[in-house]
Formats: C-alpha cells, structure tokens, sequence
C-alpha cells in the first residue's frame, strides 16, 4: 500500500472516512472495527464512558495515534505510515485538547503565528494578521501580548482554538474542550464552538455537553469499550435511544 | 474607614518605642539591625581570637612570601616558570591548571552528559537501559576512586617510551625479510588463490555480514517491488561486499612466502606504535600530542610579567569577529524570514564565514604540526629516552579530566533526562498536531522550556566540577591547591594566607561562573504572571 489511495470522493463531499480500522495498547483491544464517514461541513458530538476510546478515535484522525488495521481516509488522503501523507492531514486538521496545550514560552500571540510561521512558511507580518484576525473572533485581541499563564482557563481554551484556526484547517477535533473549565467558562468556549459550526466548519467533538450535541450536532455517536454502539441524529438519540447501554449512559447523565 | 485614620495617625508621627517591635513596618529593619550587630561582633571577636592566638606564636599577618622564590618545579606549565620563579607565579600557574582542568572538563561533561541523558530516554530496550549503567556507576562511586582508578589504568597499561623505538635488532630482522622475499621470486596464479585468507575469523564475520546484508535487502526489495526490481536492487550491496571482500582477503600482490622461514625472523616493527595518524602517542609517562608551531609568528610582549601571544590574540580575534559575522547572517535569514516567509539556506555560508577567516590567518601565520618522534641516526635506529617534540599531556591531568567528565556527566545526565521529562507530552502532541515536525519541535517548543528545568542544577554541576579540580592532589596535579594550598603553605608557613587567598581564589572562580549563567538563564526562563 505504497501510494496515495483516493476514495471516490463524491463532489469533495466526504471529509473523513473510517473502514473497519482496529487499535491495539498491547494486548488491549482499544478500538474494534470502526466505521465512521462524516460528510463535509456535518458536526459530529462523540460521547461515552470513560475509557470507551473515544478520545482515542479522534486521536487516530490526525494520527497523534497509530492505527493496526483498517484504512482512515481524511480529504481523501488516506493515513499510511507516509510522513508526506500525514503532513497533509495534519495542515488540514486541526486539533484542540482538554489541557488547552498552549506553548508557555510564548506569547498568545507567538503561540498563534508558530505553526503557520514554520509549517506553511507565511511571512509574519501576514502571519500576525491572521493570528489578530481570529483573536478578534474569539474576542480576546487584547491578551494578544500575555503568556498563556496569564489568562484564564476559557480565555486559554479560546487562545487554543485561534491557534488551530490560523493554520485554515478544513477540519476541527475537539477532544473534551471544555472538561477542564469552571461553569461559567464553559459557556464562552461553546459559543466561540457554535460560532464556528454556524460557518460550516466540519467538527468532531469528544464532549459531555448534551445541551452544545442537542444545538449544534448532526449526528451523536456513542461509543462503549472501544466499539461504535449507536449513531443518531440529536433528537431521536436523546429522545429514543436503540440500545440498552446508550439507554443506562443517557439516564446516568442526564438523570441528575 | 479606620484604615484611613490609622495611616493618618502614623503619618503625623505618632510614634512609639514599642513600634519598633510591634509595628510590620519597623519590625523587619529592628530584626535586621539586631542581626547585623551581633554578626560583626562575632566576626570581631573571630578576628581578635587570631590576631591574639598569631600574636602568641609570634606570627603576623603578610602575603609578602608570594614575591620569594618559589624553589620547586611545576610539571605543567601553561606560561613559562621555572623554579626560580616567585611563588605569586606559581599560584598563577597553579590557578591555570585549575582552570584548564575546569574549562574541558564542564565542555566534555556538558557533551558526554547530554547525550547520555537523551539516550537514556530512548525506545530502544538496550540503549536507555546501558545508560542507566553508565550513570548508577559513574555517581555511586566516590570521584577519588575514579581519579585513582583511571590514573593506575593509563600510567600502568600503557607502554614505555623505548617499546616505540626502532632498535638495531628491528633493522637486522628487515633486512633479512627483505633478502628472503627477493630469494622466493614470482608465484603462480594457483598458489596466491590457496593464499585467500578464507579461514579466518574475519572472513567468518564477512560471510555473515553478507547473509544479513543481502537478506536484509532483498526482504525490504521485495516487499515494495516485484521480483526482478528487488534482485536487481539487492546486487548492489552484494557486490560492493564482494569487492570489498577481494580487497580485504585476497593475498597481497607480493610473493608467499614459507611460514617456517618467517617466524625465525624477529620483528621487524616496534612493540608500540602511535595512533591517529602516527600523531599521538600513549606511554606510561604520558600522552605525546602534536604542537602547533608557527612559521611566521606574530611576537609578543609581556604584560605584569605574564607573557601576551600576538598570534594567540590574533586567533582569538578573527574567531570573535567570524562569530559576530556569523550572527548578522543568522539576524539576516530572521528578517528574510519574517518578511517573505521563507527561511534562506544559511548553513554553508556560516560555515564559509566561521571556518575560512580562520584557515586563512592560520595559513598566513604558517601553522604545521610538530610530531612527537624519536631523533634517528643515519643508519635509522631511534635515539634518546623518550619522545621530543610536540607536547607531553601528564598523565594526571588526563586522569583527573576523563574521572572529573565522567563522574559529573552522570550528574548531568539526570538534569537532561529531568528536563526534557519535566515537559509534559500534550507539548509535543499540540505541536503535532498543528504540523510541526519532531526536529522543529524540539528546537522550537520542548528545548526552550526544557533549558529552563536544566541550567539552574547545571551551574551547580559546573561549580562542583571546578571545585573538584582540587582533588587532583590525589594524583600530583599541581593547581591551585596544590601549589598554594599544598607545596608553597608548607615551604613558607604561611597558611593562614595561603587558606584566605586559595579560598578567595575559588570564590571569585565560582562566582564568576554561576553569574554567568544565571545572566543565560534569565534569557531563556519562562515569562509567566
């Protein structure tokens, strides 16, 4: 499997497509026969248990992870062992984490100009414009010249997806972005997160946020030890769930 | 608002003896004025104990005894001295040897512990686990034993300086090689194959090298390409290990000869013989190097009675300078970069703006090297006792070098292995994930905040090492210690002078070291809040 393999792409209409691709920790069995195809422009909110490989599938799409077996194809690129093939996914995925994950050596805005700097060799000056431009977005170009340890934790989650965006990713994951804030943060991540889905941004979201899955999500996958259980569209997930362990996970988060 | 009246109050001067203690702001200048009375009392009643405790002796305080004649020799001398020299002089050149020792050995130690450290974190099983050896080993031990145990090894492994002498026995044994292989003539085709050295060791691990070797190849071969591609593919390391192999164990083009024949005759070479190019020499007296000589040296003068090198200075200019240079293009490539987004090749013109100047300047001072080397006599047997020319390095500064790197970088190692582990992974998973290559990473993202954990344990590692330099005694490295604190306290008597100036000495050393750095450090630490 030397050379590039183009799905057919339909009109450029499928961004990410998973087939039957496996992943083992060891002797751990952590994903078993994935199949996912996310259309452009389409927001997906996976949720499950804890230790469910959720994160771990997502991690998988821009290959922070590797994968043992099955094909993942993303802009019709499909992930190999080729660095040129991941480097291409990686320019068009990007990826915001539960820790924020800012470089805390640099300023906000140094953390923004970086990769587009270094990877798609941008002069900086226009590469400031672009860092200010989606700071304005995310309504924080005044922290523009702060380390990240001087903001709040929204305020750095929020720095963490500008920096994402700088780089025109087609794509966006986000695993758990809002797990690590406080209440009230919460919300000024989601937002800045609707704003983007509102602008057809394609997104796979790991979250536990049924309220931001029931707004924004096209569909809600739910996974359990390492398996795709159930996939629906919003309403008819919460409203009707197929499966006794989607039913039991639905009553224990939403119960309280 | 009783904050406001109180403050008014104390401003107006409402002061009271018991503010002194009770009051924060007084509280902190009453301590600090108590302890500093009771620190020069006791440093008053320190200095009259021994002005009265010298006076008994008959002792006064005077470091007139550093302009008397030293009396005894130094080993090694990095500016000249002789043991008519003063003892000033030969703290100076006690205080270069300390320094010498120091300045290689915290470059060796950095290096070694480096790559150690990063090679301790490896994937790979046996590398990672051979580095944690190497550092239990080298920090578990106490450095005297290593100092010890390295100076033994080199000084009674090494040979004597007359086991690389060619001696009039050698000559007689050439000659009589020479007559034989002039007696035996041509040999046929058929003798120089039965000559092909196929029984030995070496062609033994040729044959399995070549195994692995083709094996290797043809699996990678086949697993991309077809069958054809693949063999043709795999013939090309096959045959260079082939031509390799006619190379190495085909019998050379000079006639065979009987082996009884041979073996009565006696060695034609020396027992010992130089590496490195026939340039460098290890003997039980020490290692014999190369020295630079210039043919056209720039002079010099002498400045306080410490002789200045023009030609030295003059190096260490065009260095500084290519330096600078070197600086203005790498702030060049920056601009470039910053404006057009592309990052201009630089690498070989530093190389060209660091490295030519300097071959230049060395060619037009005539730089050649003098080997060490025995005279000969016209018949060619080697003369004299031991090697002349070029330097001799003592055999304990070379013991006290390799134990002092060797012990520190395990130490160092540790630091390394902490900072890069202190990062936590998200760093590096983020950075991939926006594109960046491991290579950039490292260099733009892990090394900086990395460098931060590192240098702070790293000066005190640097201070150790320079204060350790002392422990060289243990094998008659004369440095500071030695030559102040050791041969020239017990000629003259005069340790309470010696103690104060050897103390002050490695003060001023350590200091000057850990301020810089610190200035290092505080470039390269972290901005937060």
């Amino acid at each position: 499997m030397s050379q590039v393999q183009k799905i057919p792409d339909v009109a450029g209409e499928v961004a990410i497509e998973i087939r039957k691709m496996n992943k083992w920790y060891g002797q751990f069995h952590v994903l078993r026969d994935i199949d996912l195809t996310v259309a452009r422009g389409e927001r997906i909110v996976i949720c499950g248990p804890s230790g469910s490989g959720k994160s771990t599938m997502i991690r998988c799409i821009n290959r922070l992870e590797e994968h043992q077996s099955g094909h993942i194809f993303v802009d019709g690129t499909e992930l190999t062992n080729d660095l040129k093939n991941i480097d291409k996914v990686r320019s068009e995925v990007g990826m915001v984490f539960q820790h924020f994950n800012l470089f805390p050596h640099l300023t906000v805005l140094e953390n923004l100009t970086l990769a587009p700097i270094w990877v798609r060799k941008i002069p900086k000056k226009q590469a400031e414009e672009t860092a200010m431009h989606f700071l304005t977005k995310v309504k924080i170009p005044d922290q523009a010249l702060k380390y990240p340890g001087q903001l709040s934790g929204g305020q750095q989650q929020r720095v963490a997806i500008a920096r994402s965006l700088c780089m025109r990713p087609r794509i966006m994951l986000f695993d758990e972005p809002t797990s690590a804030l406080d209440p009230e943060m919460i919300k000024e991540v989601l937002d800045t997160m609707i704003e983007l889905a509102e602008e057809g941004m394609t997104m796979l979201c790991v979250t536990h946020e049924m309220g931001f899955a029931q707004a924004v999500a096209n569909r809600v996958v739910f996974m359990d030890q390492g398996q795709i259980v159930e996939q629906n569209a919003p309403k008819e997930f919460f409203s009707n769930p197929q499966s006794e362990r989607t039913k039991l996970f639905l009553s224990q988060i939403l119960g309280h | 608002m009783a904050f406001a009246t109180s403050r008014a109050e104390a401003s107006k001067g409402g002061f009271r003896l018991s503010m002194l203690i009770y009051d924060t702001r007084f509280r902190a200048i009453t301590l600090q004025v108590i302890a500093l009375v009771l620190f020069l009392l006791f440093i008053g009643w320190l200095t009259d104990n021994v002005i009265r405790n010298l006076d008994a002796k008959g002792k006064d305080i005077n470091f007139g005894f550093l302009w008397v004649r030293a009396g005894y020799d130094i080993e090694q001398t990095l500016i000249p001295y002789t043991n008519d020299s003063t003892h000033g002089r030969a703290v100076i050149i006690g205080l270069l040897n300390t320094l010498v020792v120091a300045f290689f050995g915290c470059i060796l130690a950095t290096a070694v512990g480096v790559a150690v450290g990063v090679l301790r974190l490896s994937n790979n099983w046996l590398i990672s686990r051979l580095m944690t050896v190497y550092v239990e080993v080298f920090r578990n031990v106490p450095l005297l034993l290593w100092i010890l145990l390295t100076f033994v090894v080199i000084s009674e492994t090494m040979p004597a300086p007359a086991a690389f002498k060619i001696t009039p026995a050698i000559l007689e044994s050439r000659a009589a090689l020479d007559g034989l292989t002039a007696q035996a003539g041509g040999h046929g085709l058929a003798a120089r194959l039965a000559g092909l050295q196929v029984s030995s060791f070496a062609f033994f691990l040729w044959l399995l090298a070549f195994i692995g070797i083709t094996g290797a190849t043809w699996q990678y071969a086949r697993s991309r390409f077809d069958a054809g591609k693949a063999a043709l593919i795999t013939a090309v390391p096959a045959a260079l290990w082939i031509i390799a192999a006619l190379t190495i164990f085909s019998p050379s083009l000079s006639p065979v000869l009987a082996e009884n024949e041979v073996s009565a005759i006696g060695p034609t070479e020396p027992a010992a013989s130089k590496f490195f190019f026939d340039s460098i020499a290890l003997t039980n007296r020490g290692t014999n190097i190369p020295a630079p000589l210039l043919d056209r040296p720039l002079g010099g003068t002498e400045i306080a009675s410490v002789p200045v090198n023009f030609s030295v200075l003059a190096v260490l200019a065009v260095i500084i300078v290519s330096g600078i240079a070197n600086r203005s293009v790498t702030r060049r490539a920056n601009k470039l970069q910053e404006e057009t987004g592309l990052r201009p090749t630089t690498w070989w013109i530093s190389l060209l703006i660091l490295f030519l100047p300097l071959v230049l300047l060395l060619t037009a001072l005539g730089l050649h090297w003098e080997l060490p080397g025995f005279p000969v006599n016209a018949q060619g047997v080697s003369q004299g006792f031991n090697f002349q020319g070029g330097i001799q390095v003592m055999h304990s500064f070379t013991a006290l070098l390799i134990a002092l790197t060797l012990y520190t970088s395990a130490f160092i190692a540790e630091i390394v292995r902490a900072g890069i582990q202190a990062i936590p992974g998200g760093q590096s998973e983020a950075a991939a994930a926006l594109g960046l290559r491991p290579g950039r990473t490292m260099k733009l993202v892990i090394l900086p905040q990395a460098l931060r954990v590192i240098i702070p344990p790293l000066i005190s590692q640097y201070l150790n090492l320079t204060k350790n330099t002392s422990l060289g005694i243990a094998v008659s490295y004369l440095d500071l210690r030695g030559t102040l604190g050791g041969i020239t306290l017990n000629q003259t008597g005069r340790e309470l002078e010696c103690m104060l100036l050897m103390m002050l000495i490695y003060l001023t050393i350590s200091l000057i070291i850990s301020s810089g750095m610190n200035a290092f450090n505080s470039a390269v630490k972290l901005k937060e809040r």
